[in-house]
Parts: C-alpha cells; sequence; structure tokens
C-alpha cells in the first residue's frame, strides 16, 4: 500500500497518460518476472556507440558458467541468475512456497539473523531481489565496486545458508496472510487468479501462485529448505554478469556464490498443458464500478516457427500501445477503456495469447464484442502492409532501447540464455523481424486467433453480459 | 551561461569515494555532470551526457500542475496531458504516438501537482524529429470537441481504475483533501469525479494558452548526445517558439498553521484488512531551511524505511502488533512536503493499540534521536542509490527534470549527496521533535466493514458461471 520514495524524486503524485500496465498484467497471470513479462522480449542488437557489445562466455574453475559484458565506465556490478522451476514446482498441498522463499531470502543466513543481515546489506549498499515466475527462480544482485566482497558474501550465505528462524518465517508468514487478504479484494489480483484456474484445471499453472490462506498457512522453515535444495542446483542454473568486473574475477565470483549448490536439480516433471475450458465465460461478482477482464486462448510457443510472426502479429492487434488496434478501437475511438492490450507469452509447458480490458460495468458487454470483432477480423484479413512495416519499423528500431543500463542489459541476456538463444542472436534479432511476409501474419492470425476458443474472466458487475 | 560538462565517470567516482571514506563531507560538492543553459526565449536546458548506448532521452517538463488548476475544473491539467497526443496542424489526429513508433521510439507523460511532463526515448539520430513534434505541440495545438469528449471518457475510467475501484485510493484522496486547509495540493491530481464529467474543450485550451509556452518549460536531455549538439538543435527548434509574456504561475494559496490533529475513517467492504496511515505537512526541499529537508529524508528512512526501520522493528519484529509498518518523507513538491506512516494490525489487534504502538515509537525518536549507527547506515544507503539512479539515464532525466521544474538548481541536484552526509546526530532529533507532530497531520483509518445505514453487501467476490 506504500510505494518507498525516491530520495529526491519521489513522483508519487503524478498520474500518468498511459497505465504501463503491460508487464503489470503479464506478471498478474503468471507471476513472471518484470523482466520477463511484457511482449516476449527478443534480446538485443546492441548497437553500442563504439561498436557491437561484447558478450564474453565465462567458465569459473570451479565449472559454473556466465556471460559477461564488461563495462567499466560505471562502477557498478549487477548480476542476474536464474534457476529452472519457479512456482509451477511448488509440491501439491504447498502452493506458495517458492512465492514464500523469495521473501525469505533476506531474513538471515550463515551466522546472522535477520535484523543483523538486513543491516549488514543496507550498511554496504548492496541490492538483493527474488522474484518467482511459473518455470523460474529469479535472483537479481547490485553492488558497487568497492563493497564487490562483502557483497558477494551475502548473496552466497543468502543462496546457500539461509536460517529460515522460526520467528522470521512466522513473521513473515503473516505478511503474506495480509497480503492474499488484500489481494481477495483486489479486481486485477482476482481475475489473473481466476483467468489461470479456468484456463488450466489440474495444472500446476491454474493453482494460485501466492498460495492460498490454508496452503501459506500450513509451510514450515523445513517446505522452504526442502523447496530451495530441490531447485538451487548448478544444472539449471544460469547467470549473466554486466558491469566493472573482468572475466577472471568473475569466474572466482561465480564459485564463490554458486560452488556450494547441489549439482542436479530435482524437477517434477511439469505436463505439457494448453488453456482449455469447458466455460468459456467466468463472471466474479464483485461491488466496484469498474469490471476488470482478462481473456486468453492457446498461443505459440517460444521454439514454433511461427512465433515471430505471431510477435508482430501481437504488436498489431493489441502489444504496440496507441499504434495498435485493440487501442485505437476500445479506446480512441470509443473511450471504452484507459487500459486495453494484448500479448503472447510463451512458458515453459503452455503458451498464451491473451490480454485485457478495464471498462466501467455498463460497457463490458459492448467492450469484449469490440474486441472479439477485433481478433475476428485480424484473423479473416490479417493486417496491412502498412500496418507491418510500421511494426517492423517499431520492433527494429527500437531494439536499441532495451541496452541503455547495465540492469536492462542483464535482463535481456539472461532472458537469451534461458531460451538457449546464442551470443550472436543479438546480431541476427532484426533481421528475424524483417523476414516476416504479410502472409506469414495472416496465416499465423488464421492459425491463432480462433476468437471462439477465447477464454475469458470478468470482475465486477458487469451489466448486461449474456451467453456467449 | 553554458557550463562545461563533465563526465559521468568523474561524478561517479567522487560519490564511490565518499562512499568509501570516512569523511566523504568535503569530496562532495565538486560533483557536476549536468550542462545548463537558457535559450532567448526563456526556455531552459539541461543535458547530461551518457555515451554507452546510442540513445537519448528527451523531456519537455512544464511549470503547471493541478496545483495551478481554477477552482471547479479539478483534473484540467492531467487532461490537458491526454489532449496534448491529440492533434496539430502538421500532425493528424492521434498521429502523435504512432510516429514515434513507427520511428522506433517510446513515449509518454504524466501530470503532477507542480509538474506536467512529456517524454520520448529514441535512438540518437531521430532526437531532431522529436524535438520539432514537441516543439510544435507546445504552441500549435488542436481540439476537436468529438474527441475531448471521447478523451474523457477514457481520463473517467482512468479515474475508477486508479480510485474508485480501490478502498486504499478513496482513503488516500480523503487524508489529502483532509490534510491541506487552504493549499490545492488537497485535489487529487486525477480530479474529483463530478468535475472531471464537466471538462470541456474550451477547459483545455485555456490552461493550454494561459501555461504551455517556452518560457514556462524545461527540456531536459540525456544519452548519447553532447551539450553543444543540443544546444545547436534547441536553438532552432525550440527557440522559435515565441515566449507568451502572459505566463506567470498563479499565485497559489498557503497553508495557515495547522493547529489540530484531523481523522478520516473510511468503511468499505471492499477493503481486504485493517489499515491506518498519517500524513504530516512539513516542509519540502524548497520551502524547508538548509538541511532540514535532508534531515527529514534521513530521519524517515531511519524510522520507516524497510525491515531494518524503528517502526518495523518495534511494530512488526518485537511487540508483534503489526503485518507490516512503514512510511516516508516526500520533499519534492514546491509549496510543501509530507511525511506519510502506515500500518495493518496483526490479527486480533485492534487499530486503536496499533497507533498507540506506533506513537511512541514516533516519540521515542523525538525525546531521544536516532544512533549514529542508523544515521550512517541511513546515508550509504541513500548515497549509494545515488549512484544506482546514474546507471539510468531515463531515471537522470527525471532526476534534473522535477527538480529544476519545481524551483531547484542544478546545483541542488548535484550538492544533495554532500548536504546528506553534513546531517548531524542532533539536526535528525530536531526535525523529529519539530515536524512529527500531530497537528500538522491527518490520521485515516480504513475499516472492511459496510458504512453504517448502507445495506449489508457481500464483502466478498462470489463466483458464478455464464457459459
Amino acid at each position: 500500500m506504500a510505494s518507498s520514495p525516491r530520495a529526491i524524486s519521489s513522483e508519487s503524485a503524478a498520474a500518468t497518460r498511459r497505465l504501463v500496465l503491460v508487464l503489470g498484467a503479464i506478471a498478474a497471470v503468471f507471476a513472471g518476472f518484470a523482466w520477463y513479462g511484457a511482449p516476449p522480449r527478443q534480446a538485443l542488437v546492441n548497437t553500442k556507440a563504439n561498436g557491437p557489445m561484447k558478450i564474453q562466455q565465462v567458465k569459473s574453475p570451479g565449472g559454473v558458467s556466465a556471460w559477461l559484458v564488461e563495462e567499466r565506465s560505471v562502477p557498478l556490478l549487477a548480476l542476474r541468475f536464474v534457476f529452472e522451476g519457479g512456482n509451477a514446482q511448488d509440491p501439491a498441498g504447498k502452493d506458495g512456497v517458492a512465492n514464500f522463499l523469495t521473501a525469505m531470502m533476506d531474513e538471515g543466513a550463515g551466522d546472522l539473523d535477520a535484523q543483523k543481515f538486513q543491516e549488514r546489506i543496507e550498511e554496504i549498499a548492496a541490492k538483493m531481489g527474488f522474484e518467482d515466475g511459473r518455470d523460474s527462480f529469479y535472483g537479481s544482485f547490485e553492488t558497487l565496486t568497492a563493497n564487490r566482497e562483502p557483497a558477494i558474501e551475502l548473496l552466497r550465505l543468502a543462496i546457500t545458508k539461509p536460517r529460515f528462524d522460526e520467528d522470521a518465517v512466522d513473521r513473515v508468514k503473516k505478511q503474506l496472510l495480509a497480503g492474499l487478504a488484500f489481494a481477495a479484494k483486489t479486481p486485477n489480483k482476482i481475475v489473473a487468479k481466476e483467468w489461470s484456474a479456468a484456463a488450466f484445471p489440474n495444472h500446476p499453472y491454474g493453482r494460485p501462485s501466492e498460495g492460498s490462506p490454508e496452503t501459506i498457512g500450513g509451510i514450515t522453515g523445513a517446505d522452504l529448505e526442502a523447496y530451495r535444495k530441490r531447485i538451487f542446483a548448478r544444472d539449471t542454473l544460469r547467470v549473466v554478469a554486466v558491469g566493472d568486473i573482468d572475466a577472471k574475477t568473475l569466474g572466482t565470483l561465480l564459485d564463490k556464490v554458486f560452488g556450494e549448490l547441489s549439482p542436479k536439480a530435482e524437477l517434477t516433471p511439469v505436463p505439457a498443458t494448453i488453456p482449455k475450458s469447458a466455460e468459456k465465460l467466468k463472471v466474479v461478482e464483485m461491488d466496484v464500478p469498474q469490471s476488470v477482464v482478462q481473456f486468453g486462448m492457446n498461443g505459440l510457443a517460444r521454439k514454433d516457427k511461427d512465433f515471430m510472426a505471431g510477435f508482430i502479429l501481437n504488436q498489431i492487434l493489441g502489444g504496440g500501445g496507441f499504434a495498435s488496434r485493440l487501442t485505437e478501437e476500445v479506446r480512441e475511438k470509443r473511450g471504452l477503456a484507459y487500459s486495453v492490450y494484448s500479448y503472447l507469452q510463451p512458458y515453459k509447458h503452455t503458451q498464451v495469447f491473451g490480454g485485457g480490458v478495464a471498462t466501467k460495468n455498463e460497457e463490458v458487454a459492448k467492450s469484449i464484442e469490440v474486441i472479439r470483432g477485433e481478433f475476428k477480423r485480424m484473423a479473416d484479413d490479417g493486417p496491412t502492409a502498412t500496418e507491418l512495416a510500421n511494426a517492423k519499423s517499431y520492433l527494429t528500431g527500437s531494439f536499441a532501447l532495451r541496452f541503455d543500463t547495465n540492469a536492462k542489459i542483464a535482463n535481456q541476456l539472461l532472458w537469451m540464455l534461458q531460451e538457449d538463444m546464442g551470443v550472436d542472436y543479438v546480431e541476427k534479432r532484426n533481421a528475424l523481424v524483417d523476414a516476416v511476409t504479410l502472409e506469414d501474419l495472416q496465416r499465423v492470425a488464421k492459425r491463432v486467433l480462433t476468437v471462439d476458443d477465447l477464454i475469458i474472466t470478468v470482475v465486477g458487475k458487469p451489466k448486461g453480459l449474456g451467453r456467449s | 551561461m553554458l557550463s562545461r560538462a563533465q563526465s559521468t565517470l568523474s561524478a561517479l567516482m567522487v560519490v564511490i569515494a565518499m562512499l568509501s571514506l570516512a569523511s566523504f563531507a568535503q569530496q562532495a560538492g565538486a560533483a557536476t555532470r549536468a550542462s545548463e543553459f537558457t535559450l532567448k526565449n526563456g526556455m531552459r536546458v539541461v543535458v547530461v551526457s551518457d555515451h554507452r548506448a546510442p540513445v537519448v532521452t528527451h523531456m519537455v517538463w512544464y511549470r503547471v500542475g493541478a496545483a495551478d488548476e481554477p477552482p471547479g475544473v479539478s483534473g484540467i491539467a492531467h487532461f490537458l496531458e491526454h489532449l496534448m497526443f491529440k492533434s496539430t496542424e502538421k500532425i493528424a489526429n492521434g498521429e502523435f504516438s504512432k510516429i514515434i513508433s513507427r520511428i522506433g521510439g517510446q513515449d509518454n507523460a504524466f501530470t503532477g501537482h507542480d509538474v506536467t511532463a512529456y517524454y520520448q526515448r529514441v535512438a540518437k539520430d531521430r532526437l531532431k524529429t522529436v524535438m520539432e513534434m514537441e516543439a510544435d505541440r507546445m504552441v500549435n495545438l488542436k481540439l476537436v470537441e468529438k474527441e475531448v469528449l471521447t478523451e474523457r471518457d477514457v481520463i473517467l475510467e482512468e479515474r475508477r481504475s486508479r480510485t474508485e475501484n480501490s478502498p486504499s485510493a478513496i482513503l488516500d484522496e480523503q487524508i489529502n483533501a483532509a490534510l491541506y486547509l487552504s493549499h490545492p495540493y488537497g485535489l487529487p491530481v486525477i480530479g474529483w469525479e463530478h468535475e472531471m464529467a464537466k471538462l470541456s474543450r474550451d477547459d483545455a485550451m485555456s490552461f493550454y494558452k494561459r501555461f504551455y509556452a517556452p518560457n514556462n518549460a524545461i527540456l531536459v536531455v540525456t544519452g548519447d548526445v553532447t551539450a553543444d549538439e543540443v544546444k545547436g538543435l534547441a536553438e532552432g527548434i525550440y527557440g522559435k517558439v515565441p515566449a507568451n509574456l502572459e505566463v506567470k504561475a498563479r499565485p497559489r494559496p498557503q497553508e495557515p498553521p495547522h493547529r489540530a490533529p484531523r481523522r478520516v475513517e473510511l468503511k468499505d467492504p471492499r477493503a481486504g484488512k485493517p489499515s491506518m496511515q498519517r500524513a504530516y505537512v512539513v516542509p519540502s526541499y524548497l520551502t524547508a531551511a538548509p538541511g532540514e529537508a535532508e534531515a527529514l529524508d534521513l530521519l524517515m528512512k531511519i524510522a520507516s524505511s524497510g525491515p531494518t526501520s524503528r517502526l518495523y522493528k518495534a511494530l512488526v519484529v518485537d511487540q508483534k502488533v503489526a503485518s507490516s509498518a512503514g512510511g516516508w518523507y516526500s520533499g519534492t513538491a514546491r509549496d510543501s512536503g509530507k511525511i506519510a506512516i502506515y500500518g495493518v494490525p496483526a490479527d486480533g489487534v485492534g487499530l486503536d493499540k496499533l497507533e498507540v504502538a506506533m506513537d511512541a515509537v514516533l516519540a521515542d525518536i523525538r525525546t531521544s534521536g536516532v544512533t549514529q549507527a542508523e544515521l550512517d547506515r541511513a546515508k550509504k544507503s541513500y548515497l549509494a542509490e545515488y549512484v544506482y539512479e546514474t546507471d539510468n539515464q531515463a531515471t537522470l532525466a527525471r532526476r534534473y527534470g522535477w527538480s529544476m521544474t519545481v524551483g531547484r538548481s542544478v546545483a541542488d541536484v548535484e550538492e544533495w549527496p554532500d548536504r546528506i552526509a553534513k546531517v548531524t546526530l542532533a539536526d535528525v532529533k530536531a526535525a523529529a521533535a519539530k515536524y512529527l507532530d500531530v497537528r500538522r497531520s491527518v490520521t485515516g483509518t480504513l475499516l472492511p466493514v459496510a458504512p453504517e445505514g448502507e445495506a449489508k453487501v457481500p464483502a466478498s467476490p462470489t463466483h458464478s458461471n455464464r457459459s
């Protein structure tokens, strides 16, 4: 409920023209990581002023691999790392354990109890953060060069020697339970949870990623440690470093932080699935003036040969903000909503083409009708040549915007590592965008945008929303 | 007029040195990284170079916001911000963002009580294009009645999203409205719904004509560009826009002394749990005595920010009367600053008990101050954050743009680490004693129950399936 202010540039009072919602909305669907959510990131062609960005592939003496981009002009180091697993690996009956663990990562490790650990982080001004996605457990870490050694030691302790002291577990549990109580009355949260439950029945993707009061209430320190030992393992670990460090020093650092982890993760197999529901429209009645709507259906897997075409299709349909059809038709022409969008999001075991809109209860039926109409129009006719040219122009031209900070570069490279892209993807990517044709888009639109398959969830008091 | 740019690196090194040396204070003042100059028409320009990637962030900030709205048209500053994306003689309706997108850029805008800002992030060779577009809509905006009415529906939906659907946002709005006895900071930036519903094309145009002009704007460019390059472009593009000498800040009503603590209570069945928050009116960086705002920043960091703070330790860790507790100081506004604290009581604990515990923590700080270890830790944390922010050109553009727009200088921004370093234990204690005064405050509580006199509605969502 409170945002932490900037020291000198708090903008808490500001209202923006455009809700920066895409990230948040996707994260709400699958509690994905901010840098992983959003219309799937294509990674980069970094055309740096002084030549292409150089990615070094580093292997530590102990055998831990990483990608490194040396950037010596700023005395900072950013690390991003990920373990395969995420909250789809929460054991049955322990929904929310991965999320619980993310909140415990600074709650004491080694000889330091929670208070001492947190004070130490602040003293050396290190930044550490953890998040669970459906398929992945993410870590981010930043330090000033001057404090690198002690900061790295804290990271090592957090990952390998967490304490899970009973009072800390109990305190965080109460916070999580309070969060669930708030979420249970928050339309955006409810709609994400309910849509997943509807689209993925009897599958880990359909379970609430933050757990329920019952499952969170039952989780113990032993459960957290069991999850950590299964998932934090070297074989699924991917690491990216960007900043003020050389390859040799990074190698030593990698062994120190990750060398003690188990060599092999114990992953529970997750079956492949697609969003599918007998009930195409679900309404969760709630006494709010504005209904929140989420919709989605089967999308395209990352490895699908049509993925890039699908990605561009989404850009034109509803992923491109004011340059997209949904914004034009729902917001600009009709004033039905402040926020309307679509996305294409591949997961490890499924893929979703979805979107959302928020509109007053009286206009829900009309908004859904307009959106369905746009899906159908796109499926029938595909985009125009101009739309395709504009989308390509945006996607290739804006590529460099993803690489103007150490932190953003690290996020992009981690995504590439996760998706098994080679280092040369950076150079190839814009050509891949440019190679997509209008015929590709027409074919993919017909294949993907089968409007009758849309699963729609509404939270609010929608008026006149009949049978679909 | 034109100050010489220094590299990001040297400025950073100074701050780094401050972090690692015992007496970092003396070294800080030298940190200068922004160049500043003024065009002949009065438009001010700030440039921060960062050559790591071939990208620039271009922002135009207007010295006007929701606190400058005439009575009865709350929300007009923000509404106009939306309408600025409509059309000019050169740009067809709704094309502005589409053009930016076609050139591979991203754009947006935001409005606060004191500022309205527009920005684009583009490849460096597109800087001239976005400057031309921004300069064009500075004075050539065209509004069609129908487009205005459609966009009004959009901002009403925006209000529903931000406020009407959220009990805690409604409480925030009520607290804020009660906090200011005379100053327009009590108005919500988005506007009151009944006034928003009547906003017109004329309201927007008259606000636009009154406040949008180069002599009421600040240009901030950060990224892969030099001050000389920006100067050449800006003189040729923004320099051609005539100044409007009629533009001047409307004098804003100022606050009388606050003599009595106020309380508001919101009962809303859509609230998930009870909670409380309190806001105090205090000075901002603009209005405080030298060093006082920095002391308030450090005070609230120590008292209320994160798990090492006094409030968290006392209420959540030790006494276990709250599941969360915290707060902050916001000192960025032109006419006053604000302190806020909040807490969510533990199950079975009443809001009254939580508030007593909270007040005891604050009373202890007012009486006994904070420790040297706490002060040192808080300083290091702020100074490090200042360095971390330099990784991001968009963040830097906001840092400078916001400060300049409310009336601070480049030097104020760059001397901030130095001033933070100079704050003493006595300064923090004095700030606490003076400003954590409940008479300056409004305390708001949120209860998850139906208001009296209203039919009991289901507090929880109910499910029904229609397929």
